[in-house]
């Protein structure tokens, strides 16, 4: 298998601390992907509303160029570019006359149909190798007891024929990574709710409503954080929260699931970029390290004793 | 013979077997509908397409017919619950061989009319008449035997029978 | 020499106006076997087939073809005149130059042209018909009755009233089936059992009737009027004739958990049991699956492990080593009456199906269906009728009814309409209010489908009387805060989402045929459509009959049903009983197929083509006994007539009467002489 990475703009803009997460973890599990070249938007959210063949033809420019430059697998990190390509392949699939007339609109050959991977289902495959290598630490376990609520949102499951990952309603890939980083992930209601999207900018006070359900629900289940696989959730939780705690209440940070992974092998909240993040992660990573102390000291006592 | 084209066009024959339960009946209910079509078909009817030898398909050839119609029930639909099954596979089979042995599949048509689709069975007929007129005539097996064309004259020439040039 | 009648029906106009109706008989005149050829106005009026009578006298005719509409709408008739004439009937065929000539072309001269061809194709074909005669076969008057829930009850009762005997079979431990389950019905909401226990009672006393419980059919044999059946009666482990229903052996049980199947889970049974107190027969039956001493026995242990309920029984009923028994019935009609099952919205699903995870795919405890909805109201089930929901006894405050779960959801793989849930959702809510006064009854719907007598006034009774709140609109998600159910759905009326927090949710889910119907069908041989549900031979005029002859359908299990709907459907297929019971012998067509034994190779393809089974291997022995050569051998009953055993057959060994080879080929070559 030969991996492409498709980083997609919110990666290189107001996610920056995404891609910096995702690839400090790709290269800490030694994942071997090559970013495309000469990638190019994928059309998410405005193009495909517009015009079908534009809104197929920017993501399918894109697997095109991953398959001549020798790919056969793609993952795109950000939930939404995933949706796109996923989406693209699905319907040059279904559609004989949309796929007859691509390669004019490209200028490129039809690509074949690639496997397009998340970031979940990515990290999933490569569980075990995040368990190896929490298991190797010398410091103590420092994600363990940590109760995480695992947020989906729509794009990564939704519409399931055309994703195929996971069960709609009810997924659970992402609890297995967060198991294999050795945290507990929660059972809670709010994991495929929708989280507004980029109603963010338009309708802040909607996208506020719809995020205080989704933290209170996390918070009523005992999740002390939340974890996102899409530039867009995350900036809604994160950026957001702020106006959608009630006062008295701490904050509850939305972390990338590549940031659980990242702290659970050991990587810095530097190499992670967790300093870019509206919700200030300090006092939580705090609390995990000094109880992670305390229970290697007991350990230890007890060893002695 | 009346196709839709012109009185000089060629009017191609061809023999349609039917099963009894849903193409004829659904022939039927084209004529109760007063659905117009082409008049190049004659209807064979067969209690089933799974009686249908695909023999029958060969005399039909043999005699004069430009083309052949089999057609029966949806898949499971069938009066007698698997025939049609049988003939799918049959014809499956069928058509390949009858394209090996030099008659082009395009003048055999395969398809499903149930007891309700009059239309689809005006469509089935006038698709054929269309694709068979577009083919011409089948001299092929004629040069073979040695019959009389239409003109009298024999094609049993070696280049009638190779089919480089018609006398 | 043939001597072949042609006659050209003009059909008033119809005909007439396209075809040029004398060029026809006058061209068919001239055709060699043509003895008499003419037109006439209408061949079907009086005079028309009179002069067809006159004509096969006075021309000593051996054949008649009829140039007229199609053999659909008039074969019956001409044949009968013809044998009025003293003609064999089968020497009479129609030629189609209505449906397939006048009425779909325009151009005179081709029309005229194709009923030419139409015409002589025929002429050719009843030149190689044969005399034929009607098959008699002899009738065994005693019918099997598939399932005993109420339709297949009212079906036994009407056959067995009607003076025949009727064999019985269900599959679990007693008849009654689900209306035994239910608490009341609509939209009298009179009691259930009330009604149906003295059926029961009056099936099980019948003269006419043997009951055969817990009992399944393995396999059937034979064609109508002549079915061999073999049923399964399965271990009993206790003996029916000595056992007399005191129910000692229950009490002595020490297992007291297995989940109630009669109370759709949410009650206790013990190990033996009889599935309700109403029980008919009242015989108990040991699951040996959840039975201490047969799960002992099954893990190999030789110790003999409790048997309390055999020291409980003081007539020694109770019979561990009982087996299996396979019994034979010969009967002449077979009525399939296995009814339903409800859909459940659980993760593992059947085959083309999918849950529902927005519900919860059933893990929900107080997310129940219609069925177990049913057990919490009956005053026989596991609360006693009071209204308490399954999690923690608390009674419910809120309860949300949801209609059409899996129903008219494409998605889910189940298109069609339930119908029963409309009404019982109104009653559901009823029943709710009745019993907690100051509960709020919600229902989520679609459309509200009352079409039935009474019906739509119950349901604005449940509105207007009880207080039940209908909102139109789907429920999209399910799930548990805390002590309640979170019900979000969406009012289309209002435009607005819904939120409301539940203490119950009733669902209606899907009804769906019984698991093991497509392999009873497949042992009947009749179809079934893509959900499993039978197939009724004609959807509006044969709906209790199959494509199969002598088997009939009554109730769930051809489509969803109610209980009026199930016992209109039994009586109507018991009517279709004993009007097959009326007659000494039955007729039928002779269209065939029989077997050329002298040049059969005994391949038997034509066995494994044929969709019937009539194809049987046949050994032909010398006279010493030896078997000399197999070859296959049609039984005339069975056969139904397609033809495909023909075609297989590659020594030529089969011929189908009124297709046979000649008449086909004669057919085809007639048409090599097209213009």
């Amino acid at each position: 298998m030969t991996l492409a990475y498709y980083p997609g703009c919110s990666l290189k803009g107001t996610s920056r601390e995404f891609e910096e997460s995702f690839l400090a973890v790709t290269r800490a599990l030694r994942i071997e992907m090559t970013e495309i070249d000469d990638w190019s938007c994928c059309g998410a959210s405005s193009a495909h509303p517009i015009s079908r063949d534009l809104g197929v033809a920017l993501p399918a420019r894109n697997l095109a160029l991953a398959a001549e430059q020798g790919a056969d697998e793609v993952v795109a990190p950000c939930a939404a570019c995933y949706n796109r390509l996923a989406t693209a392949q699905h319907e040059l699939g279904a559609d004989a006359d949309l796929a007859a007339r691509m390669p004019g609109i490209l200028g490129h050959s039809l690509p074949p149909a690639l496997h397009i991977h998340n970031v979940v289902d990515l990290l999933a495959a490569y569980a075990p190798r995040i368990e190896e290598l929490v298991a190797a630490r010398v410091d103590p376990p420092l994600l363990a007891g940590l109760r995480v609520a695992a947020y989906y949102g729509c794009l990564l499951v939704r519409p399931n024929e055309v994703t195929g990952f996971d069960d709609a309603e009810q997924p659970a890939t992402m609890e297995t990574v967060i198991s294999a980083a050795g945290a507990s992930p929660v059972a809670w209601n709010m994991a495929v709710e929708c989280c507004g999207g980029a109603f963010s900018i338009s309708r802040t006070q909607s996208v506020v409503r719809l995020g205080r359900r989704i933290v209170a629900d996390a918070r009523a289940h005992g999740a002390q954080a939340i974890a996102v696989a899409c530039p867009l959730c995350h900036t809604n939780l994160d950026l957001r929260q702020a106006a959608m705690t009630a006062r008295g209440e701490e904050p509850l940070p939305a972390l990338f699931i590549t940031d659980l992974v990242g702290l659970a092998i050991g990587l810095s909240p530097g190499e992670l970029g967790l300093a870019r993040h509206f919700v200030d992660t300090e006092p939580l990573l705090a609390s995990l390290a000094a109880e992670a102390e305390a229970t290697a000291t007991a350990a230890a006592a007890q060893e002695s004793s | 013979m009346s196709g839709d084209g012109h009185a000089d066009e060629f009017e191609p024959r061809i023999t349609a077997f039917v099963c009894n339960w849903c193409t004829y009946t659904g022939a039927d209910l084209a004529g109760t509908s007063r659905l117009h079509m082409a008049s190049n078909v004659r209807i064979i009817r067969v209690p089933c397409t799974g009686r249908i030898d695909p023999l029958f398909i060969v005399k039909a050839f043999e005699r004069g017919a430009d083309g052949v119609i089999v057609s029966g029930c949806h898949p499971a639909d069938c009066h007698y619950t698997a025939g049609n099954y049988h003939a799918r596979r049959r014809f499956a089979l069928f058509r390949e061989l009858a394209a090996f042995v030099g008659i082009d599949p395009g003048r055999m048509t395969f398809s499903w009319v149930s007891a309700s689709e009059g239309a689809k069975w005006r469509d089935v007929v006038n698709d054929t008449v269309a694709r068979v007129r577009a083919l011409g005539p089948f001299d092929e097996y004629r040069r073979l035997v040695d019959l009389p064309d239409a003109s009298g004259e024999s094609y049993a020439t070696i280049e009638g029978l190779l089919g480089r040039t018609a006398p | 020499m043939a001597r072949i009648g042609v006659f050209v029906c003009h059909c008033g106009e119809n005909i007439g106006r396209t075809v040029d109706c004398a060029a026809v008989a006058e061209t068919l005149a001239g055709h060699p076997g043509v003895a008499h050829a003419e037109d006439y106005k209408y061949m079907c009026s009086d005079p028309g087939q009179a002069l067809i009578k006159r004509a096969i006298i006075d021309k000593r005719l051996t054949g008649v073809v009829v140039a007229a509409c199609s053999p659909h709408m008039h074969e019956k008739t001409f044949r009968r005149a013809a044998s009025q004439a003293g003609l064999n009937p089968f020497m009479c065929e129609m030629a189609n130059i209505r449906e397939h000539c006048s009425w779909i072309h325009e151009d005179r001269d081709a029309a005229t042209a194709k009923a030419i061809d139409t015409a002589r194709t025929i002429v050719e074909k009843v030149k190689h018909n044969e005399p034929l005669q009607t098959i008699h076969i002899p009738v065994t008057k005693r019918a099997l009755v598939i399932g005993g829930g109420i339709a297949g009850i009212q079906a036994a009762l009407d056959i067995a009233d009607g003076g025949h005997e009727v064999v019985l079979v269900e599959k679990d431990p007693s008849i009654g089936g689900h209306m035994a389950q239910l608490s009341e019905t609509f939209p009298t909401l009179d009691c259930s059992q009330c009604i149906l226990t003295p059926r029961m009672v009056e099936a099980y006393q019948h003269p006419n009737i043997k009951l055969m419980t817990w009992s399944e059919v393995e396999a059937v044999d034979g064609y109508i009027g002549n079915f061999t059946v073999t049923v399964r009666k399965k271990a009993r482990s206790v003996d029916a004739d000595v056992c007399n229903g005191c129910g000692d052996c229950l009490a002595a049980c020490p297992n007291r958990r297995t989940p109630s199947e009669f109370d759709a889970g949410l009650g206790t049974r013990s190990a033996i049991y009889v599935p309700f107190p109403q029980a008919v027969p009242n015989t108990p039956v040991i699951d040996r699956a959840n039975c201490g001493r047969f799960k002992a026995i099954a893990k190999g242990i030789k110790k003999e492990v409790c048997g309390k309920c055999a020291e409980a029984c003081l007539k020694g009923a109770i019979d561990f080593t009982q087996q299996d028994e396979l019994v034979t019935e010969e009967v002449g009609a077979i009525v399939v009456a296995t009814g339903y099952q409800l859909y459940s919205i659980g993760r593992a699903q059947p085959e083309g199906l999918t849950g529902y995870g927005e519900y919860g795919y059933g893990e929900i405890p107080d997310v129940i269906d219609g069925l177990q909805f049913e057990r919490l109201a009956s005053a026989s089930g596991p609360t006693a009728g009071e209204l308490r929901r399954p999690s923690d006894g608390k009674v419910p405050q809120t309860v949300v009814f949801v209609h059409c779960v899996g129903s008219r959801d494409p998605e889910k793989g189940m298109a069609y309409c339930s119908k029963i849930c409309c009404m019982y959702n109104a009653k559901h809510a009823m029943l709710y209010r009745h019993k907690v006064h100051d509960g709020r009854a919600v229902l989520f719907y679609m459309d509200v489908r009352a079409a039935g007598k009474g019906y739509d006034e119950f349901t604005r009774r449940a509105v207007e009387e009880d207080g039940a709140e209908y909102l139109r609109g789907r429920v999209s998600r399910l799930y548990r805060d805390g002590d309640v159910i979170k019900v979000v759905g969406y009012d289309t009326l209002a435009h607005e989402p819904v939120e409301i927090d539940a203490d119950m949710v009733v669902l209606a889910t899907a009804i769906r045929p019984q698991p093991g119907i497509k392999q009873l069908a497949q042992t009947l041989s009749v179809s079934y459509d893509e959900h499993g549900f039978i197939n009724e031979a004609h959807p509006k005029l044969r709906p209790v009959e199959t494509n199969t002859a002598g088997v009939y359908v009554a109730g769930a299990c051809q489509a969803p049903r109610d209980i009026p709907d199930s016992v209109a459907m039994a009586s109507a297929a018991a009517a279709k009983v004993l009007g097959l019971f009326s007659v000494a012998e039955l007729e039928r067509e002779p269209a065939v197929a029989a077997v050329n034994e002298t040049t059969c190779v005994g391949c038997l393809t034509c066995q494994r083509v044929c969709p019937y089974g009539a194809v049987e291997a046949k050994e032909i022995r010398d006279r010493d006994g030896n078997v000399v050569r197999t070859v296959a051998s049609i039984n005339p009953g069975v056969c139904q007539g397609c033809g495909t055993c023909q075609a297989v057959c590659m020594s030529k060994s089969i011929e189908l009467a009124t297709f046979t080879d000649a008449e086909m080929y004669s057919e085809i070559e007639a048409l090599a002489f097209w213009p």
